[in-house]
């Protein structure tokens, strides 16, 4: 008898233990989320270092790639019959030499100035079972949204290593999903664990320098104050490289990049 | 003498077909959980449901069953299955046999099935932290070989055949070689765990198993070359070479198609899934033919009473009666 009643309590215990554990999880993730909203509303963003708007210059340019183009990596979007997307992988996106998808930023050389968080959100789309863009640049605690176009689930789960993780799941037609990022962080990259293909990279910086190349290899920085700087190319198999470059006032300057094949 | 115990074999354990049918319905269906498992893990599919216990939101509702979904809702679908049987089967034995140690066994596998599951939901809402799937993937082998042993235990061999024991005379002793075996397939079942989910490089893992082949090889061959005559021990060696040579060539094929080929694939290739896969489920199995082949190796080739009780804690027998 003793015995039965031991067992009881046992079951009832892991019964407990399983439900508690059920709720702390979903009290976790709105604790996580409200800390999310918390840090950005306790904050106060400090006001923005003032920019003479009529001695600013802009940097432009070109990123190459040198070399024989690997074979862009094809896609099996069986898996799902509502994907119909583009059966190619972004991974490096090569045509006649010029590198798209090259995040260009400003790495050092703003010293303590602070900007402006846009207030307008960025937008990812998903589209095709692939995200659009492949590669984005975000401002710390501006709105990136998130939007599905396609006719299935996705999940977007960012895997940073500065910044929070979270993974969230969006029906079709779902209401946009609104987030921002705290931290810098370049190539943060975020996947669809539904669609193992959909990769894409988030690149957080504090300032609104920056630039991604488009399927010609070019860029544009505008509204750079004058000075010394150290401009960043980065992309998501070559790695980073890096270029000082002076701008005087309303210098229009071309700084270009070239990868060089093997640098993977 | 009305007061002396029987000996083992007068407990006339009735042999129950049923409950030794179950027995083996759980096991098998623990495998399958298992190559569900490593479905997940090698279609990179365990976040592909986000919350947990629910699925979407729901506790029943059964989601679109397309890319990682239907991997990770299979295997959530199978543990219920597995968890379910489980309870089935600790109060079956409970109930049925009379054997207290294999009560405990049956309740032993309750308690592993419900951490398992508690790990499972705990590495999906933490965004699978390597530690946490690790023993995710190598309590699930654990309650694999507790689930065969339970069904070897209610088997027919098991309970009505008398066992034919040979002592063992040798050297490092059999069991003490199949003890050495299963410790080594654990250290290699965590290493592969930790490989697999991003812990850890994979030469720990490639490296050891070279330690457990030898191990392997050195108690399967003892046994076949000492102890043949005895079945029950001869069938788990002959199996455990066979599955050992097989693993092998498994590893190597895993080896090739994700660390070598598939490190810069865009999405998990299909050979890729099959050799990761095929190579979690025969390692499953390696480790409980070596577990049965120590317990039968306990059972048929005992080590002798003089060796095992040092001589000064002896008593002779008038005195410990």
């Amino acid at each position: 008898m003793i015995r039965k009643t031991w067992l009881a309590v046992l079951a009832l215990v892991c019964l407990a233990s399983l439900l508690l554990l059920g709720a702390c999880s979903k009290k976790e993730n709105t604790e996580q989320s409200s800390n999310a909203t918390e840090e950005k509303a306790a904050t106060p963003a400090p006001a923005a270092t003032p920019i003479d708007p009529a001695t600013v210059a802009t940097i432009s340019g070109t990123v190459k790639y040198d070399g024989t183009a690997p074979k862009p990596g094809k896609i099996d979007m069986s898996q799902d019959s509502a994907c119909k997307g583009d059966n190619v992988a972004e991974t490096m996106v090569v045509s006649g030499g010029d590198l798209a998808n090259v995040f260009v930023y400003v790495k050092d050389g703003l010293g303590d100035r602070t900007f402006d968080v846009p207030k307008d959100p960025v937008v990812i789309d998903q589209k095709g079972c692939q995200y659009h863009p492949h590669v984005l640049g975000v401002m710390t605690g501006q709105n990136v949204q998130i939007k599905n176009d396609d006719q299935t689930t996705h999940n977007i789960h960012p895997t940073p290593k500065d910044n929070r993780e979270w993974n969230e799941s969006q029906p079709p037609a779902a209401a946009p999903i609104e987030k921002s990022f705290a931290r810098e962080e370049i190539m943060l990259p975020v996947k669809c664990n539904q669609h193992p293909w959909m990769k894409m990279y988030v690149n957080v910086v504090k300032h609104p320098f920056y630039a991604v190349t488009d399927k010609d290899g070019k860029y544009e920085i505008k509204g750079l104050p004058p000075g010394t700087y150290t401009l960043a190319f980065v992309q998501e198999k070559l790695g980073e490289q890096t270029q000082q470059v002076t701008v005087a006032p309303k210098d229009s300057k071309t700084v270009d990049q070239t990868f060089k094949a093997g640098a993977m | 003498m009305p007061n002396q115990e029987p000996p083992l074999k007068s407990l006339a354990l009735p042999y129950n077909k049923g409950l030794h049918n179950f027995a083996v319905f759980v096991a098998a269906a623990t495998l399958v959980l298992i190559v569900a498992g490593a479905l997940v893990t090698s279609n990179d599919a365990g976040l592909s449901v986000p919350d947990w216990p629910t699925s979407f939101g729901s506790l029943y509702k059964i989601p679109r069953m397309v890319g990682g979904v239907r991997f990770e809702h299979s295997h959530r679908m199978i543990a219920e299955l597995v968890g379910l049987c489980t309870i089935i089967l600790a109060f079956w034995t409970w109930r049925a046999d009379k054997r207290r140690w294999l009560k405990g066994l049956a309740i032993g596998a309750l308690g592993t099935v419900i951490i398992q599951g508690i790990l499972g939901g705990i590495t999906v809402l933490h965004f699978l932290p390597p530690a946490v799937s690790s023993a995710h993937a190598a309590i699930a082998q654990t309650f694999f070989c507790i689930a065969v042993c339970i069904a070897m235990f209610t088997g027919p061999r098991w309970v009505e055949e008398v066992p034919q024991v040979e002592n063992d005379q040798r050297k490092p002793k059999l069991f003490t070689l199949a003890l050495l075996s299963i410790f080594l397939l654990y250290v290699q079942l965590v290493l592969g765990a930790m490989f697999r989910h991003h812990g850890m490089s994979w030469w720990p893992h490639v490296v050891h198993a070279a330690l457990v082949a030898i191990a392997l090889t050195w108690t399967a061959a003892r046994a076949l070359t000492v102890y043949s005559k005895i079945e029950a021990v001869r069938r788990p060696a002959v199996t455990i070479m066979f599955l050992l040579i097989t693993q092998l060539c498994l590893g190597f094929l895993a080896f090739l198609t994700r660390v070598q080929w598939g490190h810069d694939a865009v999405q998990p290739e299909l050979p890729m899934v099959i050799s990761t896969v095929a190579h979690v489920a025969v390692g499953a199995l390696l480790l409980a033919t070596t577990v049965i082949l120590a317990i039968q190796v306990w059972r048929h080739v005992p080590i002798a009473f003089e060796e095992r009780v040092t001589a000064g804690a002896r008593k002779p027998a008038s005195q410990g009666a």
